[in-house]
């Protein structure tokens, strides 16, 4: 008998409720059972980022977490940083610099990137590369995604004066 | 930065506007196919070999069949036999292993259950007897005398053999007198490379959904660079006629060529038929890296002869490539790639081999990186010892249009000069290299192909406009569709709607390959747009009352011309569609074409690297590419394509490997394990777009997605010879690689 923990968090601002095995992870969770497919499984081993997720602010591989150990937590995935039908500054950035291409790994570097500027407003390039290290991308060669963050960092500084 | 020669002025075209797909892909909207689900869906698991090469005795499936939740479990033997001279049968035996399996990870039986986790823990439960054989793992291996066969049903290519072989394909190329031309040789250099196989990388698993009906038909969702050949190649194995499957295609999340055969999608029909319920079938990373497309290994002997004068005279070697598990042609097409320099005397053989490793599939400009590293290694050697810049040395002997390439087929009209000029008076190669670095410096080609695409455009009522191909998009086309069309239309960008079509909904297309979207599939938009310009005019000649004869196409209206024009005010697009029912119905056109005329793409990169000679660490500080792109349809993703080869190219010169144990099975089956440049890894990838337009396409697209891989593994090779006086040769240019070298100088 395969036993079933009931999950109690909040998920894009929205408080849910949800049955979980006890091996499942937050990744196959919040696709099948909340239907948030926006964080990608890219590799399940916490290794290429396309599932980052943040939890309580903090970015997470929602892949290296179980779905129970949400109980509790604030959950934001890619399909929670718009703002209603405002994007963030992040997302629309990346659309003006072209800063995707397949955009598999897009979710997962948006979260990063907001993780990133919600701590540090203004970021380096290197600070930008290092947060950033942990999110693969195969298309861009990284370089208009650094440029992305550049941009939406000045526009979010711009826009907090 | 653009370097553009004169051309028409475009409104649309060379434009960066925001593309039509991008929305869904910051949100998280975009359908991927793993993110598709249909009511009823099983999942599916798929058990796969622990042998590099052995034959099956026997499969019992009796205990996977009783466990909870299994619903379907297939094996090879539900499938039809193909005949070895099929041209299916190579990858239908990569699909699912009959009577042997050609490497560790090759698939031989396949589950759906409930759950995934059930399928998973059933495929664990397929009983397979192996009897072990002597397995292949390297080139050197696959040649040597009395080798054991890899594969017995391989025939060597181009020979007629029918015996069964480890050479997949043997093939030379000449032209000249290459003895006369190394007696006449004031230097001569020649060294042998090395190349370990590497993978193409896509962050997004193989995955698919089929759905088969009790009436036999199969509606097919797939991760894919073509979903016309997931239809035929599926049909093929299945053994079914094509009319049963339709293959709609999920947004693709990366593919780099990799995407250009099928693994999953056969089997995940005969699944969902055997259940009579819808299966989802995805890859794990590892089963990713154990199981699908390599770039083949190398092993690249070369020798150049020069005068002092520095004309290149005479090129002479031999390159074997690995094909992985079945036969194949990456050793031709490797050969083929060497094109760039004049080279009155040229020897090449190109000598393919079997191994049981896996079956080695395209990888971006495929077989043309390995090529460039022994090629532009020697070439910098023979500048180095005549003391010559290495630009100049390559512009003296550069290819110009209706100078050969190794085939002996003349070029057409060319940008290699105007690249090799760009990158000369870049920023870049005018400052002076960083104290301690070394700068390299290396070209690359790549043919690019045209082939077959359809097209439909469809004007809507409001005069807005809908633009459908059958090309999956890999890198933006959709972009680069709509803006031809806006051209073509005179039409806002953003009242184009770019779509790729299911195989029941767009005409036949080939497979996204080659560099060739833009180009040929572009060219079917245009034709289309074309086609219902033409038929604007007739509905403005009707309702003007005039003849068509007197009718213009000018800035996206239709304009009467001559004595009738007095007060007559242009039609608009939305003018003419507002009355299309009353002037003869919709309008709509469809184009189809097999393209000819792929203009070829020439790139030129420059790098600056610090070694550290105590680890063999080599850090990139600055990274420029130059390439020839035609014309830019949408410039700033040719400048990520170009950004994205050299980043792919630069993984591959310094840190991607597979590394196999003595049994064949790969040991870094994993995206930690198996090292791809992250964004600390790089620099910024600085790009110059070279323009020199493909007079074969009405806008002068070549196509530029697989060139800016070919030049990255020299352009670091010389860079760190010029930072350390070593010649790399040996692939991956790893730190302890690079240390072991340095020790030994």
């Amino acid at each position: 008998m395969i036993n079933r923990t009931h999950v109690h968090c909040t998920v894009n601002g929205d408080e849910v409720d949800f049955l979980a095995d006890d091996a499942t992870s937050l990744l196959d969770a919040l696709r099948d059972e909340l239907g948030l497919t926006g964080a990608k499984e890219g590799c399940a081993t916490g290794d290429c980022g396309a599932c980052s997720i943040l939890v309580d602010g903090a970015v997470n591989c929602a892949c290296l977490m179980f779905a129970a150990e949400a109980e509790g937590h604030e959950i934001t995935t890619v399909e929670g940083i718009a703002d209603g039908d405002h994007l963030h500054p992040l997302q629309q950035v990346f659309l003006e610099e072209a800063a995707l291409q397949c955009g598999i790994c897009t979710p997962g570097v948006l979260v990063s990137a907001k993780a990133l500027l919600d701590h540090n407003p203004n970021p380096t390039e290197t600070e930008i590369r290092y947060a950033l290290a942990g999110n693969l991308c195969r298309c861009t060669g990284y370089d208009k995604i650094i440029h992305a963050v550049q941009e939406a960092a000045v526009q979010l500084n711009g826009a907090s004066k | 930065m653009t370097d553009t020669e004169a051309r028409p002025t475009y409104k649309y075209v060379g434009t960066r506007p925001i593309r039509h797909d991008g929305l869904d892909k910051v949100t998280g909207k975009a359908r991927f196919a793993a993110d598709l689900n249909m009511t009823g869906q099983l999942r599916a698991a798929i058990t796969r070999s622990p042998h590099a090469h052995a034959r099956i005795v026997s499969i019992d499936t009796s205990a996977a069949e009783a466990m909870p939740g299994v619903k379907a479990v297939v094996t090879g033997a539900d499938f039809p036999e193909i005949d070895i001279a099929d041209p299916i049968h190579d990858e239908a035996v990569n699909n699912i292993a009959r009577d042997e399996v050609l490497y560790n990870g090759h698939a031989v039986a396949a589950v759906a259950a409930t759950t995934l986790a059930q399928a998973r823990a059933a495929a664990v439960a397929v009983k397979v007897e192996y009897e072990e054989l002597p397995a292949i793992l390297s080139i050197d291996e696959a040649i040597a005398d009395g080798a054991p066969l890899a594969n017995p049903t391989t025939r060597t290519l181009f020979t007629g053999d029918t015996e069964p072989s480890n050479f997949a394909s043997i093939g030379q190329f000449e032209r000249g007198d290459v003895e006369a031309g190394f007696a006449a040789a004031d230097v001569i250099v020649e060294r042998e490379f090395t190349t370990v196989p590497v993978h193409q990388g896509y962050i997004e698993p193989h995955a698919c959904v089929a759905d088969c009906g009790q009436d036999g038909k199969a509606s097919i969702w797939a991760s894919s660079q073509g979903h016309f050949a997931v239809r035929s190649k599926t049909a093929a194995i299945l053994g079914w006629s094509t009319d049963r499957i339709k293959v709609t295609p999920a947004e693709i999340g990366g593919g780099f060529g990799g995407k250009t055969t099928i693994y999953l999608e056969p089997i995940a029909v005969r699944l969902s038929q055997k259940a009579g319920r819808p299966v989802k079938l995805a890859m794990t990373r590892e089963e990713v890296l154990r199981a699908t497309g390599p770039a083949p290994a190398s092993k690249i002997s070369l020798k150049i002869g020069a005068t002092n004068e520095g004309e290149l005279t005479t090129l002479a070697g031999t390159m074997y490539y690995s094909n992985g598990s079945t036969k194949g042609f990456s050793a031709l097409t490797g050969a083929m790639s060497v094109a760039s320099y004049k080279f009155p005397n040229l020897e090449l053989h190109a000598i393919g081999t079997v191994d049981n490793t896996p079956k080695s599939v395209a990888y971006r400009a495929p077989s043309a990186p390995q090529a460039a590293f022994a090629v532009e290694t020697l070439v910098d050697e023979i500048a180095e010892q005549l003391g010559m810049d290495p630009i100049e040395l390559r512009l003296r002997n550069a290819v110009v249009e209706g100078d050969p390439t190794a085939m002996g087929m003349p070029h057409p009209k060319i940008g290699f000069i105007e690249t090799l000029e760009a990158i000369k008076s870049s920023d870049h190669y005018n400052s002076p290299v960083p104290e301690g670095a070394g700068r390299g410096f290396a070209t690359g080609f790549w043919f690019n192909i045209g082939e077959q695409s359809s097209a439909t455009v469809n004007l809507n009522e409001d005069g807005t406009a809908t633009v459908i191909t059958g090309s999956p998009d890999i890198g933006g086309s959709r972009a680069s569709m709509a803006l031809m069309a806006a051209e073509e239309l005179g039409l806002d960008v953003h009242r184009i709607t770019p779509i790729v079509a299911d195989t029941e909904s767009v005409g036949f297309t080939d497979i996204t390959e080659g560099s060739r979207a833009t180009f040929a599939t572009g060219m079917a938009v245009v034709n289309a747009c074309r086609e219902l310009i033409e038929k604007m005019r007739e509905r403005a000649a009707v309702i003007r009352g005039v003849d068509v004869d007197q009718v213009a196409w000018i800035g996206g209206a239709a304009v009467v011309e001559g004595p009738a024009s007095e007060g007559s005010e242009p039609l608009t697009i939305a003018d003419i569609t507002a009355q299309a029912k009353m002037t003869g119905g919709p309008l709509t056109a469809t184009a189809s074409l097999n393209a000819a005329g792929a203009g070829p793409s020439f790139a030129a990169h420059l790098a600056d690297v610090l070694v550290d000679e105590e680890t063999g660490q080599v850090t990139i500080l600055r990274y420029t590419t130059a390439q020839d792109a035609g014309t830019a349809i949408h410039p700033a993703y040719v400048e990520g394509q170009m950004q994205g080869g050299s980043a792919q190219g630069i993984g591959w010169a310094l840190n991607e490997e597979y590394i196999f144990n003595a049994s064949g099975e790969m040991e870094n089956a994993s995206f930690l394990d198996y090292r791809m440049p992250v964004a600390s890894d790089l620099p910024m990838i600085e790009t110059i777009i070279v323009e020199v337009p493909n007079p074969s396409h009405p806008y002068g697209v070549r196509g530029v997605g697989e060139t800016g891989i070919v030049p990255p593994i020299p352009t670091l090779a010389n860079a760190i010879a010029a930072a350390t006086g070593v010649r790399m040769t040996d692939l991956p240019m790893s730190p302890p690689n690079v240390l072991k070298k340095i020790n030994e100088k």
